[in-house]
């Protein structure tokens, strides 16, 4: 069962993100680099801000990431995440992906254990409708 | 004309009556805008015949041409919408203005905003249509206070600072607005008790860490200095005003995740007051008041630090002992700000900056010469305004 219930707000790819999101379909993360320089960007975007290239590679990120920041999200800003309050979203850096951070979930811990500087692992989360949305737990239980 | 004589001076302002959220239902939300705006001119001594400029930001629907049209203005010279969905344009649509007026492509330039967020939506809630949508929405990562509280996290992880230092800032917004009759929260108290026992909206942001959700409106009128000499209010100087941003604030959500990790726990404003400083040949010490964009209690300590009022992560101390009081040496947010008076994007922390400098404030600080005003923060473009008595 998905993490947050279907009626959740998904993912519409546009011509700028979709390449992000075809990986995600073969439960790939990969970030977005210039193809001419090899400067990472994330969200994707469109040129390079450093050479204004517009060619694009696919940098594949580690299974592991650090938690950077995060919150603990107590009040529900949309009906669907009513039954999973309290819920953490955290932003992640990745171990040699300058330029990179992620919006995602840490799960499968009580919200008053995520600290900042955590490790955890990435696992992949199938909706119903649309990619698969990748998703982060404690280091230790990544695996199950 | 020298370019003494003109100077953006602001002549006039008018406000709507605040509410909560809903409160406004009778009128619409176009019509109170619009009577704010005729309210702001009749404060100038002004008429719709001389307005010649609306500039306005974050989307504003009360679209500038059709208030020419609504107000009867003959002939419009300047119009512009300030990029950007939050509040970090209010200043920036106050510097634009003063540019129509100050490079002679305008006269008399209306700043305002109208926000009933009853009649059209809450911004505390989910929108269609965000930048980048698709890398926040599938997390649950929604609102303004659940992207910012990520912000005010990781400023927390790196300087002590604590909860009482965000409750002092929520406990003196109140004080502020229980001596203002025209805001929402005036008559009601708010002790340090209620602060902590108020329920978590995002970690580590509770309810009163937040701003409030309000229906209301406001309008400023600017001319040139040279104008205004003939007119019966008081002028108060835009001493200097600015607006912009940093590297990559654009790209996240509400600016909150990818920027340059020296700028991450900050509010973007760094440069703007850097520029504003500058240009008004003063410093830090030499303000006398400030009404600093209280979307968020995290944020406003963050601008402190990166207006130089005190050191890097020395924000909490600094409210500890007492600063940002009527009596402090750097009196904040006197109407009550946004978490106290009523939230219209901060064009109610300008108007509030006027007063201040016509002693006009029902919070009225002595012998205050010199008001800072910052728009939004912790988002792209951010802006900030020194506002000096004439």
């Amino acid at each position: 069962m998905a993490y947050f219930p279907d009626d959740m707000p998904g993912v519409e790819p546009n011509m700028d993100d979709a390449g992000f999101w075809d990986n995600c379909r073969r439960r790939e993360l990969r970030f977005q680099a210039c193809d001419a320089c090899g400067m990472l960007r994330h969200p994707p975007s469109p040129i390079c801000p450093h050479c204004h290239g517009t060619g694009v590679k696919w940098v594949q990120a580690p299974d592991e990431a650090e938690v950077y920041t995060y919150t603990v999200v107590h009040h529900a800003s949309h009906p669907a995440v009513q039954s999973r309050l309290p819920y953490v979203v955290a932003v992640l850096e990745f171990p040699g992906l300058p330029g990179v951070r992620l919006v995602t979930n840490v799960t499968d811990i009580p919200p008053d254990r995520v600290q900042v500087g955590m490790q955890v692992g990435l696992w992949w989360d199938e909706l119903k409708e649309g990619p698969p949305i990748p998703r982060f737990r404690p280091k230790e239980s990544a695996a199950s | 004309m020298s370019r003494h004589d003109r100077a953006a001076t602001i002549v006039g302002c008018g406000q709507s009556r605040f509410t909560r959220w809903g409160g406004i239902m009778e009128k619409s939300q176009f019509q109170i805008t619009a009577e704010a705006i005729s309210s702001a001119l009749k404060d100038s001594g002004l008429t719709a015949r001389d307005v010649d400029g609306f500039a306005s930001f974050s989307n504003d629907a009360n679209e500038g041409p059709l208030m020419q049209v609504a107000l009867g203005v003959p002939e419009m010279r300047w119009s512009s919408m300030v990029w950007g969905g939050g509040g970090g344009g209010s200043i920036a649509a106050l510097s634009q203005a003063c540019a129509a007026v100050e490079s002679g492509q305008a006269e008399v330039v209306v700043v305002y905003r109208g926000l009933c967020q009853g009649q059209t939506r809450r911004f505390g809630r989910f929108g269609q249509g965000r930048t980048h949508g698709n890398f926040v929405h599938p997390y649950g990562l929604f609102a303004p206070p659940q992207m910012l509280a990520m912000v005010v996290r990781r400023f927390m992880h790196l300087y002590p600072i604590t909860e009482d230092h965000l409750a002092e800032i929520a406990l003196n917004a109140r004080a502020n607005a229980n001596r203002n009759p025209n805001a929402v929260m005036h008559g009601r108290e708010m002790t340090k008790k209620d602060y902590l026992g108020s329920r978590w909206i995002a970690e580590p942001l509770r309810l009163f860490d937040c701003c409030l959700e309000t229906d209301g409106a406001c309008a400023v009128i600017v001319t040139s200095r040279e104008r205004a000499r003939d007119l019966p209010a008081k002028a108060v100087q835009v001493v200097a005003v600015a607006h912009g941003s940093g590297p990559a604030w654009g790209s996240g959500p509400l600016g909150s995740n990818n920027m340059p990790d020296e700028d991450y726990a900050s509010t973007n404003n760094r440069r703007v007051a850097k520029t504003l400083f500058g240009k008004a040949g003063v410093k830090p010490t030499d303000i006398d008041v400030a009404q600093i964009y209280d979307h968020f209690s995290g944020m406003v300590l963050m601008a402190l630090e990166d207006y130089g009022f005190c050191g890097r992560g020395e924000s909490g101390a600094f409210v500890a002992e007492g600063n940002i009081r009527p009596d402090g040496g750097l009196p904040l947010n006197t109407s009550g700000g946004q978490l106290s008076e009523a939230y219209v994007h901060g064009m109610n922390l300008l108007i509030e900056g006027v007063r201040q400098m016509r002693s006009e404030s029902s919070t009225q600080i002595k012998d205050a010469e010199l008001c800072l005003v910052t728009g939004g923060l912790g988002v792209s473009p951010t802006s900030g305004v020194i506002l000096g008595r004439d």
